[in-house]
């Protein structure tokens, strides 16, 4: 089922720009330009893009924010800006730079306060605050007022009070910034959780990657408002050519000039006794046996291409 | 109904967060006071200097301030704090007001209820029983329902004017205080009666704007006076309708306004 649908998705702004000393000329920059995408139910997908990639705009016409410049989008079967309150109750969204708790009353009240805007009964409420208490580790400051709280706590009760009401689809906009390690952990390891259900669909935009390679499968990145990827984490590397790196020390120095079928020599340090090639292929073998050949080798290793590079040459292309 | 309690708890939210700062809250509820008590002085002032203003005795002039007074401070009361709409674009606080299941005006208006306004409201009530009992009014049914509607009507028209110039965020983000030349503006013009201002700006402000319906009209139909300036005595009767009117453009500018929303960059 179909639970998310953009086409032709836009949202322009108009900005103004001093030209001289009074005057101002209007310029439009579409921040969303033109995103076509289907998610169904109970994915979990990666957004990802630079600054001003327009990930927020998208999320904010997702939710019912922003109104949409041109184009269609539909989550759970709505139109998010008309029929905003009543897609309010079906979705969670979470903005990591802003929170919506009360922030000087203590969390446990903020809860329960969210109970009756969401019109939740209390038994459901109830069972899904233990279980957010329990994964969340949340008992110890549920007391404190939310001024008091520390980043990685609110997040987590952000997190919370964005699932009381039981919604199909949650909405994450960069859950894990500014968060440290263990709090981190403690957010990736309780959406897993949350997602290996397969109730919940999820939209995360992140610029910590390793958000995405531990919980999305599908990752969509865009630039400059555009799609520019759309799929698992491994078809991307494909797609850009990211390579295996092979890196080895050798008994005797590589000679200059040196060069093998089915891998490029990239550098050469140590007066050439260590040598680090791009394999061109999936097999590392013949490689590993033409070198073996030249000299013994005194160490190897594979490095998996790393997705953050990736990502780096996706951006500046 | 389920919305109701939605804001109830709303606005409970806003009483537990205000007793985290019980003396700040005591001190200005106090203080508060005071506002209301200086739009009648300045006009118990005013009468020092002449025993007439453009023809006007002082119990009447009274009258015409109290109704205003009402009026200002239930709308103020209410939607006061809706100026706050400013910041909350400015910093895109909106969106977290925009991600809930409620209206946003009403999320709005109960996240930030005013209680600490509250007994300023009852200050102007008792101002208005008080000066309807110094004027020697020939009550019939009419007057005795205009009495209890006019205030709720100007109440209407200010909360609508409120609105408006909290709209104006939306288009554009650092409009500041220009806004409150219409609502505190509009207060201070509907405390004296419309015959002392002139040319345009009485024009303007009276009728364009609609003000003179606030305080002066009614006021006149209550006490059986004859418009100075010359308008009929039922426009003393439509102060209701000019506020439903001007209630219905806020309403779509709102709706405008909020579409408009552009967020900040997160």
């Amino acid at each position: 089922m179909t639970v998310i649908r953009m086409d032709g998705l836009r949202k322009d702004f108009t900005v103004r720009v001093r030209a001289g000393r009074l005057r101002r000329t209007k310029r439009t920059v579409a921040a969303v330009d033109g995103i076509d995408l289907r998610i169904e139910r109970g994915e979990m997908v990666g957004y990802i893009g630079p600054n001003g990639a327009g990930k927020s705009t998208t999320l904010k016409m997702l939710t019912g924010v922003l109104t949409p410049s041109a184009g269609t989008v539909s989550v759970c079967g709505l139109t998010p800006v008309p029929q905003r309150t009543r897609l309010a109750l079906r979705i969670g969204v979470v903005f990591g730079q802003r929170s919506q708790l009360w922030w000087d009353l203590p969390l446990r009240e903020s809860f329960s306060l969210l109970r009756h805007i969401y019109r939740v009964p209390a038994q459901e409420h109830a069972a899904r605050l233990r279980r957010c208490v329990g994964l969340l580790d949340l008992d110890g400051f549920l007391d404190t007022p939310v001024r008091q709280l520390s980043l990685g706590q609110r997040m987590r009760g952000d997190l919370t009070a964005a699932l009381l009401h039981g919604p199909e689809v949650l909405f994450l906009d960069e859950p894990t910034i500014g968060l440290d390690v263990v709090s981190k952990q403690a957010v990736r390891s309780f959406l897993a959780e949350l997602g290996a259900t397969g109730d919940v669909t999820l939209v995360l935009t992140t610029h910590d990657l390793a958000d995405i390679e531990r919980l999305c499968r599908r990752l969509v990145v865009i630039d400059h408002g555009r799609v520019v990827h759309d799929g698992t984490i491994e078809a991307l590397h494909t797609r850009y050519g990211s390579r295996r790196r092979l890196v080895v020390d050798l008994d005797a120095p590589l000679p200059s000039g040196f060069t093998v079928d089915g891998a490029t020599l990239v550098s050469l340090e140590a007066d050439g006794h260590r040598a680090s090639f791009d394999l061109l292929s999936d097999e590392a073998g013949p490689v590993v046996a033409r070198l073996a050949a030249l000299s013994s080798l005194r160490d190897l290793s594979l490095v998996e291409p790393d997705i953050e590079d990736v990502v780096a040459r996706l951006y500046a292309s | 109904m389920a919305e109701l309690r939605a804001y109830a708890a709303l606005l409970g939210g806003q009483w537990r967060s205000m007793m985290a700062y019980r003396a700040s809250f005591v001190v200005e509820m106090i203080t508060n006071i005071g506002g209301t008590a200086l739009d009648v002085l300045a006009v118990l002032v005013i009468f020092r200097a002449t025993p007439t203003i453009a023809g006007f005795t002082l119990p009447e002039a009274v009258l015409m301030v109290s109704l205003s007074s009402c009026a200002f401070n239930l709308a103020d009361f209410v939607v006061g704090n809706i100026d706050r709409l400013t910041s909350y674009v400015r910093t895109g606080m909106l969106d977290t007001v925009l991600i809930r299941p409620l209206g946003a005006l009403g999320q709005l208006v109960f996240m930030d209820l005013p209680l600490r306004k509250a007994l300023r409201l009852a200050l102007a009530v008792v101002v208005l029983v008080v000066a309807l009992g110094l004027n020697d009014i020939d009550w019939t049914p009419a007057r005795v329902t205009l009495a209890f509607v006019v205030p709720v009507a100007g109440a209407v028209f200010f909360a609508a004017i409120f609105v408006l110039s909290a709209s104006l965020a939306f288009w554009w983000v650092d409009s500041g205080q220009l806004g409150n030349a219409f609502t505190y503006g509009g207060r201070d013009f509907t405390s004296y009666p419309v015959p002392v201002y002139a040319g345009w700006f009485r024009a303007v402000f009276a009728y364009g704007l609609g003000f003179a319906f606030v305080s002066y009209q009614p006021a006149l139909a209550l006490l059986g006076r004859a418009d100075p300036l010359g308008l009929p005595g039922w426009t003393g009767y439509v102060s209701p309708l000019v506020a439903l009117a001007v209630a219905g453009i806020a309403a779509l500018v709102w709706r405008s306004g909020i579409r408009h929303y552009r967020s900040t960059g997160s």
